[in-house]
């Protein structure tokens, strides 16, 4: 009875912190992305609120928390209200399946480090991602205005696409590693990450994670000055706060999947297994935000094109590729 | 009752009202919505009786792809509600009453035919390998069918889509 309550003790306080570290994460990532846009650009960027800016999260959550929380005229009062809370969910729920570090024992008793190891986590990634859809589509729709329905349009019509590349660049490294389950997948890369057996996967799988979020040089469904703030541009206070907080949580998520898929999760020499894991989100993190301080916007054609005419083809040939590879070289199931 | 047969319980009843409440809606927004929550409470109830792999791609296919191109058509023809008379009306119901006697009179029999048969299903998980084995090895006929259908389904669209004005056609 003692082992079946501690047992529930811990899963409750792993839940908790790995949720506060991942809002945490979120929450200084747009503080770093602030600062290094600034930098790119040759101003300081937020620098006032305490230290070196520090306490800016903290202040712009307090200053969405306290603003009035607006509906439109018109608007499809329950959805618009409830459309924002999809992004957040899906975004946080979808870091439940990550192994972020080799697991501890207490008390003789294992920790894994990771909150659930499904036997079919990367279906699970996938399901959840394109869950995210529906927050676009209805938050844009529901706002009863122009601009938002432009911009979900735009966006559930790139989410769609670019979940199809997103779907078949981890079809090899499911090959690869024989196993669905994400803990699987870090195992398998003990000898070496599958970036270097996977380039190509790894940067398809790259391109259309920041397409599905929606990022610079894929950020048409909320370009700004065609449709001022696309999807969202009628939300106010927190619900904004919280179509924000899922794209950065989402971006966090995304540098840990890069992670976990290609560059060996949480293995590494000399430093601890945990420390490793953050470094490469927050490397994959970095090279996001550098993009969006480096590229300009995609225009729509090119989107498509690049997302049906290159991506899909080419990860459809990687698959193949792989494939024949792998029984050249004798694979067993 | 043990906590599967509550959640169970729970899940159907979740299952049953959305259901209920997306064909009856005259908002078709809401209607998607609605399905969209029946839907990702099927993959609970697969997941629950040990399907994981169906579960998932319940929420990926369904949940995730299909309805969010209804989404879409709705959204961009946006549809008025329907004003409501009886031909069409009748029209429409009863191809669907007929069916769901059909499927209700044999889920029917099937009870009785097993009553007392084993009762609860027995607590086991079909792993995504087994599952893949099993379907690859004795159902390999129905998926090459089901492939080959949608392959021409494809091809059937991509001729109907086609741009004719640059074929002269």
């Amino acid at each position: 009875m003692s082992l079946w309550v501690a047992g529930i003790i811990i899963l409750i306080v792993k839940l908790l912190l790995v949720l506060v570290a991942l809002l945490l994460f979120a929450a200084y990532l747009i503080y770093v992305e602030r600062r290094l846009l600034g930098f790119f650009q040759l101003r300081l960027g937020p620098n006032r609120a305490g230290p070196w800016g520090l306490l800016q999260p903290i202040a712009d959550a307090v200053k969405l928390l306290t603003k009035e929380d607006l509906s439109p005229t018109g608007a499809d009062r329950v959805i618009f209200l409830y459309a924002p809370v999809v992004v957040a969910a899906a975004a946080i729920l979808i870091f439940a399946v990550v192994p972020f570090a080799p697991g501890w024992t207490f008390r003789g008793q294992p920790i894994p480090g990771v909150i659930t190891d499904l036997n079919v986590g990367l279906l699970y990634v996938y399901a959840l991602s394109s869950l995210a859809v529906y927050s676009v589509a209805l938050g844009g729709w529901s706002s009863n205005s122009k601009y938002s329905l432009l911009g979900a349009i735009r966006g559930a019509a790139q989410m769609i696409s670019y979940e199809l590349s997103l779907g078949l660049s981890l079809v090899p490294i499911v090959m690869m590693a024989k196993s669905f389950s994400l803990v699987d997948i870090v195992n398998a890369q003990a000898r070496c990450p599958f970036i270097l057996l996977q380039p190509v996967a790894c940067i398809i799988f790259f391109i259309s994670s920041v397409a599905e979020m929606k990022r610079i040089p894929f950020d048409i469904p909320e370009a700004e000055h065609e449709l001022i703030a696309g999807y969202h541009t009628e939300y106010s206070g927190m619900r904004f706060g919280l179509f924000f907080l899922g794209e950065y949580v989402t971006m966090v998520t995304l540098g840990a999947l890069v992670a976990v898929f290609f560059l060996g999760g949480w293995r590494g020499p000399w430093l601890p297994p945990l420390l490793w894991f953050l470094i490469k989100v927050a490397a994959v993190s970095f090279v996001i935000i550098w993009i969006r301080g480096t590229l300009g916007r995609l225009r729509y054609d090119q989107l498509m094109h690049l997302g049906w005419k290159l991506l899909v083809p080419v990860a459809l040939i990687n698959i193949i590729v792989t494939g024949g590879v792998m029984l050249a070289w004798g694979y067993k199931v | 009752m043990s906590i599967y047969a509550i959640i169970f319980y729970l899940l159907g009843a979740v299952i049953v009202a959305a259901t209920a409440l997306a064909i009856t809606r005259r908002n078709l927004m809401h209607a998607i919505v609605y399905l969209v929550l029946s839907f990702i409470g099927t993959a609970l109830l697969f997941f629950l009786l040990g399907a994981p792999f169906l579960a998932v791609l319940e929420v990926v296919i369904y949940a995730g792809a299909i309805m969010v191109l209804f989404l879409f058509i709705v959204m961009m023809l946006e549809i008025k509600p329907e004003e409501r008379t009886l031909g069409p009306w009748l029209r429409q119901w009863a191809p669907a009453l007929a069916l769901s006697g059909i499927c209700l009179m044999i889920m029917v029999g099937f009870l009785f035919l097993n009553a007392g048969g084993p009762g609860p299903l027995l607590l086991v998980t079909a792993s995504p390998l087994a599952f893949g084995r099993f379907l690859f090895q004795k159902y390999w006929l129905g998926v090459e069918i089901a492939s080959f259908l949608l392959f021409v389904a494809l091809v059937g669209a991509l001729y109907l889509g086609r741009d004719n004005s640059t074929t002269g056609g």
